[in-house]
């Protein structure tokens, strides 16, 4: 480290006072986080366009650059040039401010993720109460997006979204609920360092309900087909954000994928043993085969799954009928949860499963 | 010292909220105001390092409460003037509970000083100790009996609220959506397998 830095490097950084020290270094931690999740966030959008596009026996973008790559920043700049309409007699601060509510829980939520071993943005007691508690403010900018425009249309869909995400919520908490009584505790690390051992010792097998009830509520929870009834295009033209345009429209559009690869890294952290390495078990493979080490890899690659089932889901079924939507929230998935929950109690105290003494 | 700045930051913001509470003349607005203040407070008490009371203060009632207040609010058409005028009557009966509020706070604050040797700022928690095992240790050992309590009065309330406004109306056309679900593709198509009649 030492030759690589110059000393006057050096000299002025521990000439700082520690305050700023620490301010600088954080920022430098979530940059760090950020500016990879704000690309994955870009190129997303191109690889659900071309998975759908193959799905359906097309080819999807190729135009812009080899392969099409450079899609996602063709259309960046497409709409960062685009003009921002206000409607007339909306609310306009209101209106201007939604898209920041619903893209910064989705961003901050990054914080206590643990990306491996080591680092971690914000490593608190209470990760998972954290997680909890900004996934459940993403729906302020829909209400507030679809009321300050002051529209019929927006409205409806703003409605529609909010009472979604408020029922399914509930189910994604006693899930929760489930995977803190296997991890024993509330920081994400912990969780993870818990399922330790291997594919058939993470939580998904004990917690098998709960992890299917978990990821589908995601997907309700992000608004994604086949739960999108809050854009719902045949009835309702667009939903909450039908008035946006430009740059406004683009800050929602990074809030849903920002939302989508939130969900698939909390799903692979809760249930898929975050960044462990599924071969950890096989002797055979070698002492020092990176297969076998625990590693960031691991955590993409099963990011990168939840990702394609996300856009499988949507290029594979139709959209719910909102009454079934509710009834699948309310009726099955909150007593799913709530019998898994008992059940886990009996396995706990049997000492079956993530509970063997 | 960067403590304080923090919490004289987060204090102000605090009051403005609230004012904003009351004064703001669009509901919608002063709702917004609210979630605000129920933020900065939350931040207060992550300054105070209860880091449980502090995020579930946002899970319940930003997270839950606020977004139910925030539909009723933008549902129902409120006229503005008459809830202007509301201030002007409201404001003696306000102005004598935050009075007797502020006796409390200052009670308290007297009572303690009195008795214990004010410190300068919050007192810092021990290296790995856990806010949210501490209260869950106490709620569930000593104050058992009373948790439990107020669980089953909840759930009471959640049963009464149900009962209370679960009405079938009359001649109510729903749809039965366990027999939708349920149905299968034979239950509605019948496949008839016939003989191809001879070319005449």
């Amino acid at each position: 480290m030492g030759s690589l830095i110059p000393q006057f490097a050096l000299d002025l950084w521990n000439g700082l006072p520690v305050e700023l020290q620490t301010v600088v270094t954080h920022v430098f931690k979530i940059v760090i986080v950020l500016l990879p999740l704000i690309l994955a966030v870009a190129f997303s959008t191109y690889f659900e366009r071309k998975i759908i596009g193959y799905m359906q026996r097309r080819i999807g973008p190729n135009r812009v650059g080899p392969l099409g790559l450079g899609q996602p920043f063709a259309d960046v700049i497409k709409l960062l040039i685009k003009e921002v309409v206000i409607p007339t007699r909306s609310n306009r601060f209101l209106f201007l401010i939604a898209p920041l509510l619903s893209l910064i829980p989705a961003f901050a939520t990054w914080a206590v993720i643990p990306l491996n071993d080591t680092f971690v943005i914000a490593d608190i007691n209470a990760g998972l109460l954290y997680v909890l508690a900004l996934t459940s403010l993403g729906v302020y900018g829909v209400i507030l997006a679809g009321w300050a425009t002051n529209s019929k249309y927006a409205f409806l869909g703003a409605m529609r979204s909010a009472a979604q995400i408020v029922a399914y919520e509930i189910a994604m908490g006693f899930a929760l609920v489930g995977v803190l009584m296997a991890g024993g505790s509330l920081n994400l690390g912990d969780i993870v360092r818990a399922q330790e051992g291997g594919i058939t010792s993470w939580f998904w097998l004990p917690l098998l309900p709960l992890f299917v009830v978990y990821f589908i509520s995601g997907v309700a929870e992000t608004n994604r087909a086949p739960f999108d009834v809050a854009e719902g295009e045949s009835e309702i033209v667009a939903g909450f954000h039908v008035e946006y345009s430009g740059v406004a429209f683009a800050l929602f559009f990074l809030a849903e994928y920002a939302n989508m690869l939130l969900i698939s890294a909390l799903t692979s952290i809760f249930f898929l043993g975050g960044w462990a390495s599924p071969f950890e078990g096989l002797t055979f493979l070698g002492d020092g085969s990176f297969l076998r080490e625990p590693s960031l890899m691991w955590l993409c690659l099963k990011i990168a799954f939840f990702m394609f089932v996300f856009f499988w889901l949507r290029a594979t079924f139709p959209r719910y009928r909102y009454d079934q939507i509710m009834r699948l929230g309310w009726k099955v998935f909150i007593p799913v949860t709530l019998v898994w929950i008992a059940v886990e109690a009996l396995m706990a105290w049997l000492q079956v499963g993530p509970w063997a003494a | 010292m960067f403590q304080a700045i923090l919490f004289y930051t987060f204090a102000a913001v605090l009051i403005g909220a609230a004012m904003g509470v009351i004064f703001s003349r669009n509901p919608v607005h002063a709702v917004m105001f609210l979630v605000l203040a129920f933020f900065q407070s939350s931040l207060l008490w992550l300054l105070a390092e209860a880091e449980f009371l502090a995020i579930v203060l946002i899970l319940v009632y930003v997270g839950a409460v606020m977004v139910l207040f925030l539909f009723v609010v933008m549902m129902i058409d409120i006229n503005v003037e008459r809830v202007q005028g509301g201030l002007v009557r409201y404001a003696p009966l306000g102005l004598v509970i935050a009075g007797l509020m502020v006796v409390e706070l200052v009670q308290l604050i007297w009572a303690r000083s009195r008795f214990e040797v004010a410190t300068g700022g919050f007192a810092a928690t021990p290296e790995g100790y856990s806010n949210t095992e501490a209260l869950g240790a106490i709620l569930y050992t000593e104050h058992v009996y009373a948790f439990e309590i107020a669980a089953v009065i909840l759930l009471l309330a959640i049963v009464a609220a149900i009962s209370l406004t679960m009405r079938k109306r009359e001649g109510l056309k729903v749809q039965n959506i366990t027999s939708q679900v349920a149905a299968r593709a034979k239950d509605r198509v019948r496949v008839v397998k016939m003989e191809a009649e001879k070319r005449q």
